[in-house]
């Protein structure tokens, strides 16, 4: 099956006498976009500045591409591309200086294989420019340009869409699952943005307080929580009938809610059509993760 | 290693760091000697001719008018006395003390220089070399490559020490050729003397020896390149302890403010001696100037500056290597 690319087991961090991330597990598969969920604070940046290698884990170990990032760490940074928190690059050199600064940390990057990652992030006519000219969503083509160099197996990128336009968010968005689907990489994206992890990710684990509540396929979860929103007069009588099958919930827009099921719901549509109420509108919807989050964390609020 | 460090000296000569160290120099050498031409003239008005012996004479007189006066603290007087006696022997051995010329402006520049302006400069380059990563975010792409931590902090301080090395280059070449525009560029091989040591009140000539200036020039821009080397890796410690470049700076430059102070008035309380910021003037031991307090000496001070530096190495590396990054 598919090659376990990055596996973390039991990591904890305790700072002083707070625990702040409490035994987290999980394993990210190659070529998959797992996204990494939770409010601020919820200990996404922690964790990922622990499997880069940045902070010491208290317990717990992180593997990647199979090399211990403690006690083997410059294998395991070799697998590893990453940007954590804002793209932070030299603003007085160059974007092919910056890039020539990183490569000069890896062994065996070309300057055919450097060409090669800025027509990649489609950099080329710009990449001798100086830093403090580029853009935001430059600036974070860059980075990931930065953190492709290594050839790596693992791309970890902390908030990637922060602070972009939504263009640029949908550029990012459609850049990360290229890199996942046609280069096989693994893609590790934190992000307190919902909509953003359930536009580009295969699986999540939601985050909350330094533990890990879910980890599931993004379809498998928007699947447990689907919904149909009824649109039929008159009103209650539609929701008489639908009561004698399922939960309803009335919305607010004078529309009822019910769950979706395959097989249950054309017949609660047929019994409606046959008691001579007037169904004007059935529409499937998926939930939002916000939603799902508000659920498995009991209401705690998401920034 | 090699590119960890043209790395480091990429973001050094980027920053324009090493030009504005040139810069300050340039600026500064060229104030001084306006300044020396300024009081050179004022003599040649004073005495209507620039005869050095009659000026050591005339100084001499001031000298031994002071020690008589009264309201004058036994440590100057002290001071004084081998102040005459230097002098004297200057006189004796028919040797010009500031016989004018590029050379010369050299070594006073560097004689002044060693305490406070050089290990300022050496802090333009040193200050933030570490903490501006931190506050740039940049250290966040520099400690995840596969590249040990250690070398890259020792790539970092190798930068430091071949800056250091230019900056003291820079300041010898710019000091030598622009006062020669003024003076002239002789006086190479103009006898200095070297060898005083003070014990005590009595000026011991018993070492004494007649060197040519370049043979003095080359010692004393030894110790001037030594005591940058040691300010650095001080300046390089704080960079790696305190996050904020200003915060550090300012820690440093207080530090070294306060030698310069203390130097004037430390001479009772005895352990200051162990203090670095005390041990800089290197080269007043070159000159035969008392020491700011009893009993140290150049191997004293070259004994406590290596250990502060190698200290302040040895913190640099433990804190960096275990540092968590937020």
């Amino acid at each position: 099956m598919s090659e376990i690319t990055l596996a973390v087991k039991g990591l904890r961090k305790r700072i002083g006498k707070k625990e702040i991330i409490k035994g987290l597990n999980f394993e990210l598969k190659r070529g998959e976009v797992f996204g990494f969920l939770g409010p601020n604070g919820a200990g996404k940046t922690t964790t990922i500045r622990m499997l880069v290698g940045l902070i010491r884990p208290t317990a717990g170990t992180i593997e990647i591409g199979g090399y211990d990032v403690q006690r083997n760490f410059t294998k395991a940074m070799s697998h590893m591309g990453c940007i954590v928190e804002n793209p932070e690059l030299y603003p007085y050199l160059t974007g092919w200086e910056n890039l020539q600064h990183f490569a000069g940390m890896l062994p065996g990057v070309t300057n055919a294989h450097m060409e090669e990652v800025v027509k990649l992030v489609r950099l080329h006519e710009r990449i001798h420019d100086h830093l403090k000219t580029y853009s935001l969503g430059m600036r974070q083509r860059l980075g990931i340009a930065q953190a492709l160099l290594g050839k790596p197996k693992v791309l970890i990128l902390d908030e990637p869409t922060n602070g972009l336009d939504p263009m640029g968010i949908r550029e990012m968005r459609n850049f990360i699952r290229y890199l996942a689907e046609e280069e096989g990489l693994t893609v590790l994206v934190s992000s307190h943005l919902l909509s953003e992890i359930q536009l580009m990710c295969d699986r999540v684990a939601i985050i909350s307080q330094g533990s890990i509540i879910k980890v599931d396929a993004v379809k498998s979860l928007l699947a447990l929580q689907e919904r149909v929103v009824w649109r039929a007069e008159p009103l209650a009588r539609a929701k008489e009938v639908l009561s004698g099958f399922t939960q309803v919930h009335n919305a607010q827009d004078g529309t009822l809610v019910t769950s979706y099921s395959d097989s249950e719901t054309p017949l609660w549509n047929k019994a409606m059509v046959e008691q001579g109420i007037l169904v004007k509108e059935m529409n499937r919807k998926l939930p939002a993760l916000e939603d799902l989050f508000l659920e498995l964390t009991g209401g705690e609020s998401v920034v | 290693m090699y590119s960890l460090v043209r790395n480091e000296l990429l973001k050094i000569v980027r920053k324009k760091r090493i030009l504005v160290v040139a810069g300050i120099i340039a600026i500064l050498v060229g104030m001084f000697t306006y300044a020396q031409w300024k009081e050179l003239d004022r003599r040649l008005e004073r005495f209507g001719d620039v005869d050095w012996r009659t000026t050591l004479q005339q100084q001499i007189i001031d000298a031994q008018n002071r020690i008589t006066s009264s309201g004058i603290s036994d440590e100057w007087k002290s001071q004084l006395q081998l102040r005459i006696q230097q002098q004297q022997y200057y006189l004796d051995h028919n040797v010009n003390p500031v016989e004018p010329g590029a050379p010369t402006f050299m070594r006073t520049f560097a004689d002044h220089s060693i305490t406070l302006f050089l290990p300022l400069m050496v802090m333009v380059v040193a200050a933030d070399i570490v903490s501006s990563e931190r506050s740039a975010g940049t250290i966040k792409l520099l400690l995840t490559r596969p590249v040990k931590r250690w070398k890259i902090l020792m790539s970092k301080y190798l930068a430091l020490l071949l800056s250091i090395s230019i900056i003291v280059v820079l300041f010898g070449l710019l000091s030598y050729l622009i006062s020669g525009i003024v003076f002239g560029y002789q006086g190479w091989s103009a006898p200095v003397i070297i060898g005083f040591s003070a014990e005590g009140i009595e000026l011991n000539t018993n070492a004494v020896q007649l060197i040519p200036q370049w043979q003095y020039l080359l010692m004393e821009f030894s110790l001037v390149w030594f005591v940058a080397l040691v300010v650095g890796s001080i300046a390089f410690m704080l960079s790696v302890l305190i996050k904020n470049t200003p915060a550090g700076m300012g820690v440093m430059l207080a530090a070294l403010i306060s030698g310069a102070i203390l130097s004037n008035m430390v001479s009772s309380w005895e352990s200051a001696k162990y203090l670095f910021m005390i041990n800089l003037d290197l080269t007043a031991y070159l000159a035969g100037k008392a020491p700011p307090i009893e009993g140290m000496s150049l191997g004293f001070s070259l004994i406590v500056l290596t250990l502060w530096g190698l200290a302040a190495l040895a913190v640099s590396f433990i804190v960096f290597t275990r540092q968590d990054i937020y």
